[in-house]
């Protein structure tokens, strides 16, 4: 692309306006510490729902979901720039789970009766729903899951074992990836409340909440494939990519956030008589996030706006979204350590959840190697 | 459809219509890449030659330029989108260089009538090659440590000293110069004044320096006992720093841009070669270790165009961002990168001078892998960008000295 030719890559007003809203009221309803007191208090859910909910109202989940379905009808780039606040603040409510894993498989797969029960609820806030494809052993990704769906009287027969399911401690839908032939599998869409499903909490370093699902011969009738038989692998495919960019905002957010936390501490904390920030050391390597930071919200805002606009460019921008945002947050996060000194490396300092939020993003959708891997694939080399 | 609209498909016509076949898919299209015309100019090939002439014609050499300097008239919205329609189909603007680029807008800005009447109409018309008289032996990236002597004597200034780096001093026929004309003055920033200067006056030496590459555009200017009119000096006398500030502040986002080429080629550049140097023709290179690093590099070069894209959007939405700050960083950078990995996939082919067992484009690409070495230092080093950066965007306190 040329840059004349280029995605609009700026915030309308009302966008802009939406960003500074979503902005004034995270720092203010959920900054990072409250990671802390989740974990220190076992709270149960690891999140809030009083949130959830006031951002429903507020209009934020349902920002991409089509009016028909009691949504906004707006876009995808509309809904970043929303995960861009909410990653700033390393916030854990269901995000990814909800917005991004199940309600975009819901827009790309889903059958009509689907989006009728699911996506109204997910907009109002009372619907979480999440998907499941990661398994013991390090199978995950697009490959092809041990989780077997055997064809039975009215439907199918699914046994196996999904881990850390975001959210999936308290979903009340979850879509799960099953062999349903020699080389294809499939999306299946279930009710955890159903028998034959034994949910497990799990706990992770960076905050998110996360179980494992194990499905004991779970009956689900063919209404609960989620787009085509045996083409789960295209459409998790899809769905992933979406979900990559959605994740790379929120990335991008965080990225931002402990830079300005960085660049506050060294322009305050004095050594030598002098504040450490004056250091030419310090200075270039703050220069170069601040420069990956520019770079990364570039391929972001492309990337978001290809989803809506140029759905061709996807795969490709998707995979250039998550890397960066990936290498971005992870140099941010470093150098917001190191620079911090002493307190960064405290349990008591903010900064070291951003530092686990990092890792966890880094890995999480694919690594940026997979993506360069793909990225090379995609042009042909 | 709006009247920018309308004027864009207006430029696309013409640009499509008359730019030349043969230049198509030639250019990157930057402000320094293309036809520099001057007096010494032995251009020859008649596709260049038309194109400036129709470029001339049309008044879009400068399209931004007021009319009575040969300029378009025409809004800075207006220039942007000629320039993208000659981008898109990788063609050079008509007349680049210097002039057009750097000097023509600052003697718009701070000369006086009778300085824009003499120089300007030659610039957009490709007539008279300026170069750019700023570093010293002395003076690098402490630029305002410059020494150039500037000395009223009745009408006239005298100028004794020297410059380096003058690129194409061989080839132009004026230079600005930032000189010394305080030497008194309380503050090395205060003191200078910009000085025009005809490189044909008595008393100038010009001098090539060869790169490590083997050739290069660079020069040595020296100044004995030169006498220019009085009327030569730029804006107010002893404060010309202002001027090469804005100067610099033009050059190191103009060099970002013009080392973005078109977008993907860089990427494709390296590709080729590798399919050519691993001989493996087309389908996937097979050491993933090596497609790793291209595609790293087709990364970087992505989010480089797509953020030149996005300054570019919001400078013309009227409330540009402090992002053109890293233009040049990031642009110098991923040349070299693009250079590096380009000689790497070459292997021991690479390593030829001139002379049998090496193709022409091989040696070529040696020559401008060495050439690229000079990115992240002409124009402002990496270091004094970074400097930049950290005090003005990031607001980080001076270094104590």
């Amino acid at each position: 692309m040329t840059e004349d030719r280029a995605p609009f890559l700026l915030l309308n007003e009302e966008q802009e306006m939406l960003s500074k809203t979503a902005q004034d009221f995270i720092r203010e309803r959920a900054p990072a510490a409250r990671i802390r007191s989740f974990r220190d208090s076992n709270d149960e859910v690891g999140f809030s729902r009083e949130l959830w909910n006031e951002m429903a109202e507020l209009g934020w989940l349902g920002l991409q979901i089509p009016e028909r379905y009691e949504g906004m009808g707006l876009g995808f780039f509309d809904l970043s720039v929303v995960l861009e606040q909410s990653g700033r603040e390393l916030m854990p409510e269901p995000f990814v789970s909800t917005l991004l894993l199940g309600t975009q498989a819901l827009l790309l797969g889903g059958n009509e009766e689907q989006k009728m029960a699911l996506l109204p609820g997910i907009a109002d806030g009372e619907t979480l729903i999440t998907i499941g494809y990661e398994e013991a052993g390090g199978r995950g990704g697009l490959s092809k899951p041990a989780t077997v769906a055997k064809k039975s009287r009215g439907g199918f027969e699914i046994s196996g074992e999904k881990r850390q399911i975001l959210d999936g401690h308290l979903a009340d839908r979850i879509i799960v990836s099953a062999a349903t032939s020699d080389t294809g599998y499939t999306l299946f869409l279930i009710d955890p409340a159903q028998s034959g499903v034994a949910v497990t909490r799990q706990f992770r370093m960076d905050g998110l909440n996360a179980a494992i699902v194990r499905l004991d011969c779970l009956p689900v009738t063919s209404d609960a494939v989620v787009g085509e038989l045996d083409m789960g692998a295209a459409l998790l495919e899809a769905v992933l990519d979406r979900a990559s960019v959605g994740l790379a905002a929120q990335m991008l957010g965080a990225s931002e956030q402990a830079f300005a936390d960085t660049i506050d501490y060294i322009k305050e904390r004095e050594q030598f008589g002098v504040p450490i920030g004056s250091f030419q050391a310090l200075q270039h390597r703050a220069v170069s996030v601040y420069t990956d930071i520019a770079l990364t919200r570039s391929v972001v805002l492309a990337a978001a706006r290809a989803i809506d606009e140029l759905p061709d460019e996807v795969p490709r921008l998707a995979s250039l979204a998550k890397a960066m945002a990936s290498e971005t947050f992870m140099h941010a996060a470093k150098e917001a350590i190191q620079m911090h000194g002493g307190i960064g490396v405290t349990d008591a300092h903010d900064i070291g959840f951003y530092m686990k939020r990092a890792q966890a993003t880094y890995m999480t959708f694919g690594m940026p190697s997979q993506h360069r891997q793909r990225w090379a694939g995609l042009h042909g080399y | 459809m709006t009247d920018l609209e309308a004027f864009r498909a207006e430029a696309r016509a013409w640009v499509r219509e008359n730019a030349p076949k043969s230049l198509w898919g030639t250019s990157g299209s930057g402000p320094f890449d293309g036809y520099w015309g001057g007096s010494k100019c032995e251009e020859s090939d008649p596709d260049v030659l038309r194109w400036r002439d129709l470029g001339i014609e049309k008044s879009w050499t400068a399209p931004a330029w007021p009319e009575e300097y040969a300029g378009g008239g025409l809004s800075r919205q207006q220039e942007n989108i000629i320039h993208a329609e000659m981008k898109a189909i990788g063609v050079p603007r008509p007349v680049a260089g210097q002039g057009l680029a750097m000097f023509g807008p600052v003697l718009l800005q701070y000369g006086n009538d009778a300085q824009r009447a003499q120089h300007l109409t030659g610039i957009a018309r490709g007539e008279v090659r300026w170069c750019q008289g700023y570093s010293e032996p002395n003076a690098g990236s402490d630029l305002a440590n410059l020494q150039l002597k500037a000395v009223r004597e009745g009408d006239e200034l005298v100028l004794n000293g020297q410059k380096i780096w003058t690129s194409h001093a061989d080839l132009s026929d004026w230079i600005y110069c930032l000189t010394r004309t305080d030497p008194n003055a309380p503050k090395k920033q205060m003191g200078i004044s910009v000085i025009l200067v005809d490189l044909d006056t008595p008393g100038i030496t010009v001098r090539r320096i060869d790169l490590i590459s083997g050739y290069s555009p660079f020069c040595e200017t020296f100044f004995d006992n030169v006498r220019v009119p009085a009327g030569n000096l730029v804006g107010t006398e002893n404060e010309g720093w202002t001027i090469a500030k804005a100067i610099l502040g033009h050059e190191r986002s103009s060099i970002g841009r013009s080392i973005a080429r078109q977008p993907g080629s860089a990427q494709r550049e390296v590709v080729a070669r590798a399919r050519k140097h691993l001989a493996v023709p087309k389908g996937a290179i097979p050491d993933p270790l090596l497609r790793d690093e291209i595609a790293a590099l087709g990364m970087l070069e992505e989010a480089f165009h797509l953020t030149l894209a996005r300054i570019q959007q919001s400078a013309e939405s009227g409330t540009p961002g402090p992002e053109g700050s890293i233009t040049k960083i990031v642009g110098s950078e991923l040349k070299q990168r693009r250079f590096e990995l380009g000689m790497q996939v070459a292997g021991t082919q690479g390593l030829g001078w001139e002379g049998p067992g090496f193709d022409e484009d091989d040696l070529q690409y040696t020559r401008d892998w060495l050439r690229s070495r000079a990115s992240t230092i002409e124009g402002g080093s990496s270091e004094i960008q970074k400097n930049i950066v950290s005090k003005r965007v990031l607001g980080l306190p001076e270094v104590k000295k």
